[in-house]
């Protein structure tokens, strides 16, 4: 009854409010304004600083990664023998595939460097190839066995060594032109160039100054050892000490022979149409050890010859001087394509980086999230519709309520553990097999599926609800008819993003096993299989460089999935979002 | 000091006025309705006639509109709402536990504030309710219904070219025509409106208080209403309600005219509300 007889305020009679001053009005909105744009600042530095930070990763991603989508391949015009491949002539396909290709191609690459004859280096030259050179001859003749006999150009790749050379991480490779005359004593073996002007002094002063550094390293590693040992280990002190005395001996002669070795830049000399690798130089001469033969011990006029230096130490990396050699000579006759690498998609993990693929991977990944989406959803999205629109309030349901949200939060390493006890231990489930991994991730999906969709179907506003109870629809027609259809864009957004929660996850599936190396690609949900976070994983556990570049490429396709699934979610938002 | 008005306001109100209009059709003895400590309807008693438009007036908050969702049991979903007393339509109690409430809300259509039609097509905003309790045999049949429907809504001539539209789409008046369509396609016996007009300009506001006095004649309306002059345009009777009591209930005229209780003529004349 109070507001129907409440008395009105007599405004005469409160305090009047004091008006502030001009200034002091304009000093206090200056203020604010000052304020706002300090804000407005923070926002878009925290913005800014996010930016580069996203742009940052995905330039190192990408720089490192996008190289292994391209490898490079040993182009040959193929001799296909037929009493090689085919001895007995019946073209049986089982025969065909059982054939020693790899020696095709071998020799083919031998045939290109007839002058290397040392067994030793014969070996070195076929390792160039990759050891799935054979395949492609193989596909090729299963294909057309109509090619055996005949000649053939094909495309093998090269061995993951090439690759880190051709990709440039191997050795940087610098030319000079040779000054004065130069006159090789002989075409082939170890042989003498006689110079006719100091056309080593730059090279001279660079293995000067590795020697003094060399020097400087030992004698820093003799003081660390005897600070932190003592004097236990004197002999090996006395050692290191002597060895840097003697390096230092050689940087502080003025002049005199340098004798090379591999832990210094390597040289070359480009003379005649042939290559000598340097192991001695002196001011007016240098020995070396012919490569490739020179066509003639001619004078070679000034500029007419040069010097090749790898400035990497060959000890400092995996392709010899010989390697690189070759490599470089297969590269200058057009035998060297370099194409999209379509088997990084195609095959399965493997030992040798360069015929690594991630097949199995998204197989194993695309199996278990059918697993995962095949229970979340139905389980998920009826446990939201049951706790949101039909469960009682109580403290039962409370509880639940709370422990789905404590569920969405437990680390997933702890469900790792849980399916290994469970699925493995007690119900004996087959190891690292998609099904296994899919229970996992499904466990640890559903709460985050379920307070999507409960937080949907709470979404749906409650006059579409009375509408459909007004007309008479019971409480079950009222949500499965009315409420359901309009929550179901959110349910679908929560899904996907659930689902790529789960492509991404590689804790707990390393608790049951998906942590193995897996050749063959996945067929069924039992098979054993890894998934593309843990195939990754694997790979940058590798020691061998080419895989980093293929941890890269994987972590690429991973994102790119990542990408086409919160895109696909939020499509779907869009597209059958309702307005009411 | 109001348990006390309450009693004395209910003791006074008996007996109901007998029906001018018509047999009563909906009798309500010693209601209360509780949520959780709030006890929202107090000792509530009246009669509504068949046939004739009851409007329900008084301030925000006292309780008209909680009244009104008690006769279709709407306020079932609100689980903390409890109801006690005796509502009767037909001489049937409608809280008896053995009534089917899908059943009673199939007899008694409801028109919302704000307008709520379903996102789907007009037609399937129309068909819904006579699709879910089997009124039609066949295509032909729902046809009929929802043009039936529609033209008693005043709204066929305008739509009939657009069926399949969105629900949505329509403009305001329209939609919640679109909605008395929805809730007459179930031939309910009551229509219960919740301040129907609330959220409508004044053109579309008198098209819907024409169509509720054209719907007078077959139907029995309950209407819940802000504007005074609304409830004395379309209703023949009128309720007035304050702080959980209805405080006087009559003829329009009456109410309007010579209001017994000087709350209803403060009320009214604008000094509160």
């Amino acid at each position: 009854m109070t507001d129907l007889a409440a008395p009105r305020q007599d405004t005469a009679t409160a305090a009047p409010v004091k008006k502030p001053a001009a200034e002091e009005a304009a000093r206090l909105t200056r203020k604010r304004y000052q304020a706002e744009a300090r804000f407005r600042w923070y926002g878009v530095t925290a913005i800014a600083i996010a930016i580069v930070f996203i742009a940052l990763l995905f330039a190192s991603i990408l720089r490192a990664g996008l190289p292994a989508f391209w490898h490079h391949y040993y182009v040959a015009e193929l001799d296909l023998p037929a009493d090689a491949i085919d001895p007995s002539g019946k073209r049986d396909p089982k025969e065909l595939a059982s054939a020693d290709y790899f020696a095709i191609a071998r020799d083919s690459l031998r045939a290109t460097f007839p002058e290397v004859t040392d067994r030793r280096e014969r070996n070195r030259l076929a390792q160039l190839l990759s050891s799935g050179a054979a395949d492609p001859i193989r596909q090729a003749v299963a294909a057309d066995p109509s090619l055996i006999g005949k000649k053939a150009k094909l495309s093998m790749p090269l061995s993951a060594n090439a690759e880190i050379h051709f990709k440039g991480d191997s050795t940087k490779i610098t030319e000079a032109a040779g000054a004065g005359v130069a006159t090789p004593s002989a075409a082939t073996g170890e042989i003498n160039i006689l110079l006719g002007a100091n056309a080593f002094a730059t090279q001279l002063v660079g293995i000067k100054r590795s020697l003094a550094e060399r020097a400087r390293e030992l004698r820093f590693e003799a003081d660390r050892i005897q600070s932190s040992a003592g004097s236990t280990v004197v002999p090996r002190i006395q050692e290191l000490r002597e060895q840097a005395k003697g390096l230092q001996a050689r940087f502080d002669a003025a002049s005199g022979a340098e004798t090379l070795d591999d832990r210094m830049a390597s040289l070359f000399v480009h003379i005649n149409g042939g290559i000598v690798k340097l192991n001695k130089i002196d001011n007016a001469r240098v020995e070396g050890r012919v490569i490739r033969p020179l066509t003639s011990t001619a004078d070679a006029q000034p500029g007419a010859w040069k010097i090749v230096t790898f400035e990497t130490p060959e000890s400092r990396r995996k392709a010899s001087d010989l390697d690189i050699v070759w490599l470089e000579q297969l590269k200058a006759h057009g035998r060297v394509e370099n194409r999209f690498n379509w088997s990084f998609f195609t095959a399965g993990d493997s030992r040798e980086p360069e015929l690594a693929g991630i097949r199995g991977a998204i197989m194993g990944s695309l199996l278990m999230l059918l697993v995962t989406l095949a229970l979340c959803l139905p389980i998920g999205v009826m446990a939201a519709i049951y706790l949101e629109e039909f469960a009682p309030k109580n403290w039962v349901t409370d509880l639940i309520e709370v422990n789905i949200n404590n569920l969405a939060a437990v680390p997933s390493i702890v469900f790792g553990l849980l399916g290994l006890a469970v699925f493995l231990n007690f119900f004996n489930m087959p190891r690292s097999a998609p099904l296994v991994g899919g229970l996992v991730l499904a466990l640890l999906v559903l709460p985050t599926i379920i307070i999507a969709a409960r937080a949907a179907i709470k979404a749906v506003p409650p006059s579409i609800r009375e509408g459909a109870l007004g007309v008479g629809a019971s409480h079950q027609q009222a949500v499965f008819h009315h409420v359901l259809p309009l929550a179901m864009p959110g349910i679908m957004t929560g899904t996907i993003i659930g689902m790529a929660h789960a492509l991404g996850e590689t804790a707990p599936l390393l608790m049951i096993g998906m942590i193995a190396f897996i050749v063959d690609v996945p067929k069924t949900f039992t098979d054993a299989a890894t998934v593309l976070p843990v195939q990754i994983y694997l790979w940058s556990d590798l020691p061998e460089q080419a895989f980093k570049a293929k941890t890269a490429a994987a972590i690429i396709v991973l994102l790119v999935f990542l990408f086409v699934m919160n895109g696909l979610a939020i499509y779907l938002r869009k597209r059958f979002e309702r307005r009411w | 000091m109001e348990t006390a008005t309450a009693e004395r306001t209910a003791t006074e109100g008996r007996p109901v006025h007998p029906a001018a209009e018509g047999p009563i059709k909906i009798t309500a003895r010693d209601v209360n309705v509780y949520y959780g400590e709030k006890h929202a309807i107090k000792h509530l008693d009246i009669d509504i006639p068949q046939h004739s438009v009851t409007a329900f007036i008084g301030p925000s908050g006292c309780g008209k509109s909680t009244f009104l969702r008690c006769i279709n049991r709407m306020n079932d979903t609100i689980s903390i709402c409890r109801v006690t007393g005796k509502i009767e339509i037909d001489k049937r109690d409608i809280y008896d536990p053995t009534l089917d409430v899908v059943q009673l809300r199939a007899h008694i259509g409801m028109v919302f504030q704000k307008p709520n039609p379903f996102p789907k097509s007009i037609y399937e905003n129309v068909a819904y309710g006579p699709k879910i309790h089997g009124l039609a045999r066949g295509k032909t049949e729902l046809d009929a219904i929802v043009e039936s429907s529609l033209r008693k809504a005043g709204l066929w001539e305008e739509v009939k070219d657009r069926l399949n539209d969105s629900g949505t789409s329509l403009s305001g008046g329209q939609q919640q025509r679109l909605c008395i369509a929805r809730a007459i396609a179930v031939s309910p016996d009551v229509i219960l409106m919740d301040e129907p007009c609330s959220a409508l300009d004044p053109i579309a506001t008198a098209k819907v208080e024409e169509l509720i006095d054209e719907l007078r004649s077959n139907y029995t309306i309950i209407i819940v209403t802000h504007s005074m002059q609304q409830a004395a345009r379309v209703s023949q009777r009128t309720a007035f309600f304050h702080l959980g009591i209805l405080v006087e209930e009559g003829p329009t005229e009456t109410i309007f005219t010579t209001p017994k209780d000087k709350r209803t003529h403060d009320y009214i004349t604008g000094r509160f509300g």
